[in-house]
């Protein structure tokens, strides 16, 4: 090492009194494990395209380390080089900092922004970052962005699911403003799916938005189940379409939380294929159409769909960190008006037609025909 | 007497009431006694006697189809749900 160099290295000790913007030279990886609070990440070979935009002012003083102190001390000339008159690396690099006691970040999952926003999640010991992390990387497929979409997807986007995928081809209109939250009234006549994204994206931009601005089928859930989904959350408002998404949940293996409402009464339960049973399970015929109106038919207490869309919220976030005790094969029966929540329980049925030990279904039926039937 | 709940979607068929008392031994008991003073919820989920594919019936959080069917038995204090599927989610 020659005189030049020695002088140029300075102590951990110095480097933190010093009124300078610290570059951590080492790679991504490095980085993410543990690095100094308020440093700068440019990895050596990045530092002639990326440092002079972060640090444009070349009077600046710069204290380059790295983990031992030798990368950071062979970048010097290429700083001198590009015209940084005050630099210096740090003897030691960051073991040596660590061992004098100094603070070393970890951002393994999580940036500042996001520690910052999740931090009512990283309080609770069963979230914590390894859990807010799994939430981020979670993939959740909505389907249907009225009454139970629109409050499952808000707590679910704020809870930082970082994939929400919502398939619907309606259009907002204003009998939905009484319960579909997720909506605005700057919002009529958009599409719903669109109006979603805009909503989510707005409170968090952490989550991205997949929109299906179409109605599921049987040619199209193949397609939107194969881009790739962890759990789907069923706020469906009709029977086809239930028993279409419940068989293609069966046959792609994804779990499905599902909740239905009408007037001031709800249900919710998850179905995991093979695990528990299936909707086939529970209710193997629908009711004749006479006797299954919708809520535009009947109508619904406006809150009623926040209640169940959010126990459905629930049960997503909690199959997603593993944690709790998720209600399959358990149906939540909630009464708004009694103030009751009960619960029956709910068997696999061996002869089920879908996820029963000997199958009759195994591809996509007449689901129209199939609830209009008596 | 044994509370029956009824699904909001069953109760034209019940002049409205939400809960029904009915009496018996068995769930065939009940909904015997049910029905015949509520002939139109007769036709709907037991006619000629036997459950509608589409009802569920649940005495103490059990579906009864799961244990005796119609021949489940029932207790004074026994809690016991009808519960057909819902569609909406609207």
């Amino acid at each position: 090492m020659s005189l030049r160099d020695q002088v140029r290295e300075i102590s951990a000790e110095d480097a933190r009194d010093a009124d300078a913007v610290l570059v951590d030279v080492r790679s991504d990886e490095e980085w993410k494990v543990g690095h100094i609070p308020e440093a700068v990440h440019i990895p050596m070979s990045e530092l002639g395209a990326r440092l002079p935009e972060l640090v444009p002012d070349r009077a600046r003083r710069l204290v380059t380390y790295c983990a031992t102190g030798r990368r950071s001390l062979i970048v010097l000339p290429e700083l001198d080089d590009l015209g940084y008159e005050d630099t210096a690396s740090m003897a030691g690099g960051i073991v040596a900092w660590q061992n004098l006691g100094f603070p070393v970040e970890s951002d393994s999952a999580l940036d500042a922004e996001q520690r910052e926003r999740y931090s009512r999640h990283l309080l609770i010991p069963e979230v914590g970052e390894d859990g807010q992390r799994r939430l981020l990387e979670t993939r959740m497929l909505l389907i249907g962005a009225g009454g139970l979409g629109s409050p499952a997807a808000l707590y679910l986007a704020a809870a930082g699911v970082g994939r929400i995928g919502i398939v619907d081809d309606d259009v907002v209109d204003s009998s939905n403003l009484q319960r579909q939250v997720l909506h605005s009234t700057a919002a009529l006549g958009e599409r719903k799916a669109r109006s979603a994204r805009r909503a989510l994206q707005e409170l968090n931009p952490d989550v991205q938005v997949a929109t299906y601005e179409e109605r599921l089928t049987s040619e199209n859930v193949d397609r939107i189940l194969s881009d790739g989904w962890d759990l789907i959350v069923d706020g469906a408002d009709n029977f086809p379409t239930r028993y279409l998404l419940n068989d293609a949940s069966v046959w792609h293996g994804v779990p499905v939380v599902h909740g239905s409402i009408y007037r001031f009464e709800g249900q919710v339960t998850v179905f995991k294929p093979h695990e528990g049973p299936c909707y086939r399970c529970l209710f193997p015929q629908p009711p004749p159409p006479e006797l299954a109106p919708s809520c535009a038919e009947g109508g619904v207490l406006g809150v009623l769909p926040g209640v169940i869309g959010s126990l459905q919220a629930n049960e997503a976030l909690k199959l997603a960190l593993g944690i709790g005790e998720p209600a399959i094969g358990r149906l939540l029966l909630f009464d708004a008006l009694a103030a009751r929540l009960d619960e029956v329980h709910v068997r696999r049925d061996p002869a089920c037609p879908v996820c029963g030990e000997h199958p009759t279904i195994t591809e996509y039926i007449d689901y129209v025909e199939f609830c209009s039937a008596r | 007497m044994i509370t029956i709940r009824i699904p909001p979607t069953l109760r034209t068929e019940t002049e409205g009431e939400a809960t029904v008392e009915a009496s018996g031994e068995t769930v065939r008991d009940l909904l015997d006694d049910l029905t015949g003073r509520f002939p139109a919820l007769r036709e709907r989920i037991y006619p000629g006697g036997e459950l509608a594919r589409f009802v569920n019936v649940y005495v103490e959080g059990e579906d009864v189809r799961t244990r005796e069917g119609l021949e489940t038995p029932v207790a004074d204090s026994s809690t016991v749900i009808l519960l057909p599927a819902m569609a909406g989610g609207c």
